[in-house]
């Protein structure tokens, strides 16, 4: 029994940190931009596609690398085009725009890549457990977490030591004043937009790897990542990153106790910590 | 009232009155009708709270979903009568939203948008994973519509495709009637005033949490009173109903139809429902052509074909 549940705390932590990866990126940008990213899903599908197609020529380790990169460079030109004109608008613009382009996404991967799942292998020697004792323990979800807290630690020191990332933190506190220091809002706003979506691209590789490959992978994965974001607070990055880990746990126990809950939890959880504090867990007060 | 906007009730509730017959002549059938009459029911009343307080929620769906499933359960297992199944749906979706609402009306702005997303796919879940009772992610099926019996007469919605649609069409002028009376009356006035000024209107008193809660469940009660009758049109459940993706459907007709005019959802519903319908016939892509309507609709219409007519009428 300790085994079980420490077996699906762990799952339930991979999980989590995994959602928080994609909640960093979405948070990112809303920070920043004041847009929610409907179609950051979309853009964790074209990742995970674009590493499918580009293994064969690259192997695991280029593609972990080339994918989220190419992923970036559609979304630096979809904030171009798009994204940038919503800037300053009313938020239902920008909700209702990133929905549109979460269809179009997911139809686009389902009409160049089929619809049906495929498989995605990472190298066989990731696939054994490293344990008797601990058979849950394989290597890719030792991977995965190594990987997403190398990450998110190389995120945070560049968002704290770099002249980009400290950039970043003060347009998400006082974006006109950083305009007016001489800082070009629009690049900066694109850059930024376009490391939120290298984020999704990872996150869409290392969920291939676990759930294999689906059009439909980015809408069922968003709606938790929202729930991180709300939980850890609007505007707080380690918020956000405690969110995501938070829900991971808890979906993870109900998985032990009552799994056809393991979904409803979260949302649950969600209700629990506006109840008590509608700000989120680390939000700033009377920020939004 | 002026006399322009008398003309334009009276031409759209001829236009209502009289569809089943023209309908078929130009095209269409009438369950498509019953179709778009439904579905501008659920875009108006969230245009209630939308275009008219100002308050933008994301999480319609799951009130419409709560609706079409309050309906489906009872009639497959309580009682085998459509307006008992149309009274639970209406109470189900509107207890939630009482309850819920608590949670999030101090919330404002694009942090409201989330939460009400995030919340409604609670239902969502609920009804993809209780198999048992709710069929799951095949839909809750095995039951169907039945005939009204009012005591004194029998309504064969059935059998009857214009009986159906009559019987939407008379749910939905009993629900507009009552917001267009609530919008004329002093407490639509105080919506609208928080809508252009929320500072203000607190500053003149005026209890905000309260107006906002209340306008959000009058707009969730008859999101699904329209789901109820959805579930009678369809003779389904589809969880479908119930997620995010509904939600964003239901605020893009909102938007496309002009959310400051009062019949703006209804023409918006009118063309998306017409739209998915034949583009669905004809590609197996529909999604990126709806996709692609939800981003030239921001880009180019944002006022919505209403509110660009208007704009092009004034001098």
């Amino acid at each position: 029994m300790t085994q079980l549940i420490l077996f699906n705390v762990f799952n339930g932590l991979i999980i989590g940190a995994f959602y928080a990866l994609m909640a960093l990126g979405l948070s990112l940008i809303l920070n920043l931009s004041g847009v929610i990213n409907f179609a950051h899903g979309g853009f964790l599908g074209i990742g995970a596609y674009l590493a499918f197609t580009l293994m064969p020529f690259v192997g695991f380790w280029g593609a972990l690398i080339l994918a989220p990169l190419a992923t970036a460079l559609l979304g630096i030109v979809v904030e171009r085009v798009l994204i940038n004109r919503l800037y300053g608008r009313d938020p239902l613009y920008s909700l209702l725009l990133t929905f549109g382009l979460a269809y179009i996404l997911e139809d686009g991967t389902r009409y160049v890549w089929g619809p049906s799942t495929l498989p995605f292998s990472v190298p066989t020697w990731m696939l054994s457990p490293l344990s008797n004792e601990f058979f849950f323990l394989t290597g890719y979800r030792l991977f995965m977490v190594m990987l997403v807290i190398v990450v998110v630690a190389a995120l945070f020191l560049l968002l704290g030591y770099t002249r980009l990332g400290m950039r970043i933190r003060a347009g998400t506190l006082d974006l006109e004043t950083v305009s007016v220091l001489g800082v070009n809002v629009r690049i900066l706003r694109n850059l930024n937009f376009g490391l939120g979506i290298f984020l999704a691209g990872l996150a869409g590789v290392l969920a291939a790897g676990m759930l294999g490959l689906q059009p439909t992978m980015g809408s069922t994965l968003i709606m938790p990542s929202f729930v991180a974001i709300i939980i850890g607070g609007l505007g707080s990055l380690p918020g956000t990153l405690l969110g995501g880990l938070l829900i991971g746990a808890a979906s993870g126990i109900t998985v032990v106790f009552w799994p056809s809950a393991s979904e409803a939890v979260i949302y649950v959880l969600m209700g629990l910590v506006l109840l008590v504090r509608p700000r989120g867990l680390l939000g700033e007060e009377g920020r939004f | 009232m002026p006399l322009d906007r008398r003309a334009a009730d009276a031409v759209v509730w001829l236009l209502l009155l009289t569809m089943p017959f023209w309908l078929n002549w130009i095209g269409g059938y009438t369950a498509l009708g019953t179709r778009v009459v439904v579905l501008a029911l659920a875009a108006m009343s969230l245009n209630f709270l939308l275009g008219f307080t100002g308050v933008l929620s994301f999480g319609h769906a799951a009130y419409f979903g709560l609706g079409v499933y309050g309906l489906g359960l009872t009639i497959k297992y309580l009682v085998p009568s459509s307006l008992a199944g149309m009274a639970l749906g209406v109470i189900a979706g509107t207890l939630a939203a009482m309850i819920l609402g608590m949670l999030i009306v101090r919330l404002r702005g694009i942090y409201f948008a989330m939460v009400t997303i995030a919340f409604g796919q609670v239902f969502y879940f609920i009804a993809y994973r209780w198999n048992d009772v709710t069929g799951g992610d095949d839909g809750l099926s095995g039951w169907r519509r039945l005939p009204v019996d009012l005591g004194f007469a029998r309504i064969d919605i059935l059998n009857s495709d214009s009986a159906l649609y009559y019987w939407s069409l008379f749910w939905f002028a009993v629900a507009v009637a009552i917001m267009a009376a609530l919008l004329h009356s002093p407490f639509g006035r105080t919506l609208l005033a928080i809508r252009e000024n929320e500072r203000r209107a607190r500053f003149l008193g005026i209890p905000i949490d309260r107006h906002i809660w209340l306008s959000w469940v009058i707009s969730c009660g008859f999101v699904s009173l329209s789901g109820t009758l959805y579930a009678l049109l369809n003779n389904f459940a589809d969880p479908h109903d119930l997620r995010w993706d509904q939600s964003g459907d239901f605020v893009i007709m909102a938007v496309l139809g002009g959310m400051r005019n009062f019949w703006g959802p209804l023409i918006g519903a009118a063309i998306y429902v017409v739209l998915q319908d034949y583009i669905s016939s004809q590609t197996e892509n529909w999604m990126s052509f709806i996709g692609l309507l939800f981003v030239l609709v921001v880009m180019f219409f944002p006022r919505g074909l209403l509110g660009m007519l208007r704009r092009r009428a004034a001098p």
